[in-house]
């Protein structure tokens, strides 16, 4: 499903921000990665869906290996997965709807499949109600409800989210985190980067620490392991 | 690309325009204003040369026959002078009809050459006329060369002046219209720029969801052309009616003397779409150099 051979990342200024990573991600799985910041964690989900590229290595995703990717074909790779951020990065002029629907657009998907999908999405993640609203209207955590709605919309077989409850209160984190329980229940596997002690702790689930751009710890059934 | 993508583009573009109001209504203006001063310019521009050609046109040279050629071989001289490179048309005047014509535009001074009749000291003469008023004065050389050629008057001196006048007059207003064009087009891209730098988070949250870069870059391209497009709707209406208006006052006021403007139809249908092609250009150029730089995120 994904798996990272050797993956060295050295920014343009010096930085090495990966050093020699090897991981394998079994279909379905649902992965926390953690780590102090600065260790290379956020590096490490970019190279996934391809917002970097690494130095070396190869990173291979739904059989397509993203360091030999063209340019030209990262939308097509990124078609392929769904991305969560910590900003919810939601078009600010289009409505609830319209930011579900546009990862559909992309696709020139009919607008009939549109209406019932995004319908669909937008159920799940309980804002069929807010549908007409604009991002700006909603609250940090509605937002972050609408993201996911469009990271699923076209059902991709991997989802990967970049500390998705960071800008979050405690107890809309959790409903955010049922939400992605129910995403991967549904077979999609899981990439999650986070600082969030509690819920690595409580949703136990296989857990990779990353430290000085190498990975530190992998367990099946892991904590947080951090003090923070 | 599917229809119904073309369809949604169209859709995207005039969303977004309305929901951006204050940028498109910026945008909008800018091109207004510049193209305003761009249709004056090329209406006054235009018309310059239209009445330097009219002025041009009327330059003739006037070749006396001698007197002792005889008029009976007028026919191949006529022929001969048709010949000549550079010359369109040759008429030929007798002198009683040439001094008719210098009475008349003497008007009532003229009166007086009337008694001279009798005696007329002018000569018969062919009326040349030249494919470009330009060649005037090689031709006139030419014509002088010939042997049943007594003199050529061409309003030597003169006629060099009114082309240096007229080109002058033309060139000034070339480099003014397109001054105003480049400026025209600094004016409306750095504004459709502004609009869409507003935008470059958005241009780059499109591309982390899977959009390619055509499927960013249609529906600014369809903007940026309607914008442009708007811009050029009051400066056609203000140019069609301001022309009308002085048209008609410049023909009532000045009828009788030779100058005429340039007739409404086709000029200003001509500009219309000239005004529209422009804004549209203009738009689309504006909006597309502008969404290139952020594609590159």
């Amino acid at each position: 499903m994904i798996e990272m051979i050797d993956v060295w990342k050295t920014y343009p200024n010096g930085v090495m921000a990966l050093n020699g990573i090897d991981v394998y991600i079994e279909k379905g799985e649902f992965v926390y990665v953690v780590g102090p910041s600065g260790a290379g964690k956020s590096t490490f989900i970019k190279c996934m869906y391809r917002e970097e590229k690494p130095t070396q290595g190869s990173i291979i995703i739904n059989g397509t290996n993203l360091a030999k990717v063209k340019e030209r074909q990262i939308p097509k790779v990124r078609r392929k997965m769904g991305v969560i951020f910590q900003d919810f990065k939601l078009l600010p002029r289009l409505t609830v709807y319209e930011n579900v629907a546009f990862a559909l657009e992309v696709i020139e998907e009919s607008p009939k499949v549109i209406r019932e999908r995004v319908m669909e999405v937008l159920d799940l993640v309980k804002l069929k109600n807010k549908a007409r609203m604009f991002p700006d209207e909603l609250s940090g955590g509605e937002q972050q409800r609408v993201s996911i709605a469009r990271s699923i919309v076209n059902h991709p077989p991997v989802v990967i989210a970049d500390e998705p409850t960071g800008n979050l209160d405690p107890e809309t984190a959790w409903e955010i985190m049922d939400i992605f329980k129910e995403i991967n229940a549904r077979g999609t596997t899981v990439v999650m980067a986070t600082h969030n002690k509690e819920i690595v702790n409580t949703i136990t689930k296989r857990v990779i620490a990353i430290e000085g751009g190498r990975i530190v710890r992998d367990e099946a059934k892991g904590d947080y392991g951090y003090e923070d | 690309m599917k229809i119904r993508t073309l369809k949604r583009h169209f859709v995207e573009a005039f969303k977004s325009m309305g929901r951006n109001g204050w940028m498109s209504f910026a945008s909008i203006s800018a091109v207004t204003v510049t193209l305003l001063l761009v249709s004056v310019f090329l209406a006054i521009l235009l018309n310059i040369n239209y009445i330097a050609s009219q002025i041009e046109d009327d330059v003739q040279i006037r070749a006396y026959i001698e007197r002792t050629e005889k008029a009976e071989n007028y026919d191949t001289y006529q022929k001969q002078l048709e010949q000549l490179d550079k010359v369109k048309t040759v008429k030929y005047q007798s002198k009683e009809e040439g001094l008719d014509e210098l009475i008349e535009s003497l008007g009532d001074e003229g009166e007086a050459f009337s008694s001279l009749k009798n005696e007329n000291p002018l000569r018969d003469a062919f009326i040349i006329y030249t494919d470009k008023p330009q060649d005037t004065a090689a031709v006139a050389k030419e014509v002088e060369k010939l042997k049943f050629v007594n003199k050529v008057e061409y309003g030597k001196g003169t006629v060099e002046k009114l082309f240096k006048v007229t080109d002058a007059a033309r060139n000034v207003g070339i480099v003014l219209v397109l001054g105003l064009v480049f400026t025209a087009m600094f004016l409306i891209s750095n504004t459709i720029k502004l609009t869409i730098v507003t935008r470059r988070r958005e241009i780059e949250i499109m591309k982390l969801v899977g959009a390619t870069n055509g499927f960013i870059r249609w529906p600014f391209f369809i903007e940026g052309f309607a914008l442009g497009v708007f811009g050029a709707f009051l400066p056609i209406v203000v140019i069609a009616v301001g022309y009308q208006a002085i048209f008609d006052i410049v023909n009532q006021k000045l009828g009788t003397v030779f100058i005429e403007l340039l007739p409404v139809t086709p000029l200003i249908p001509q500009l219309s779409i000239l005004m529209l092609l422009i804004g549209g250009v203009i738009g689309v150029w504006g909006s597309l150099t502008s969404v290139r730089k952020f594609l590159k995120i």
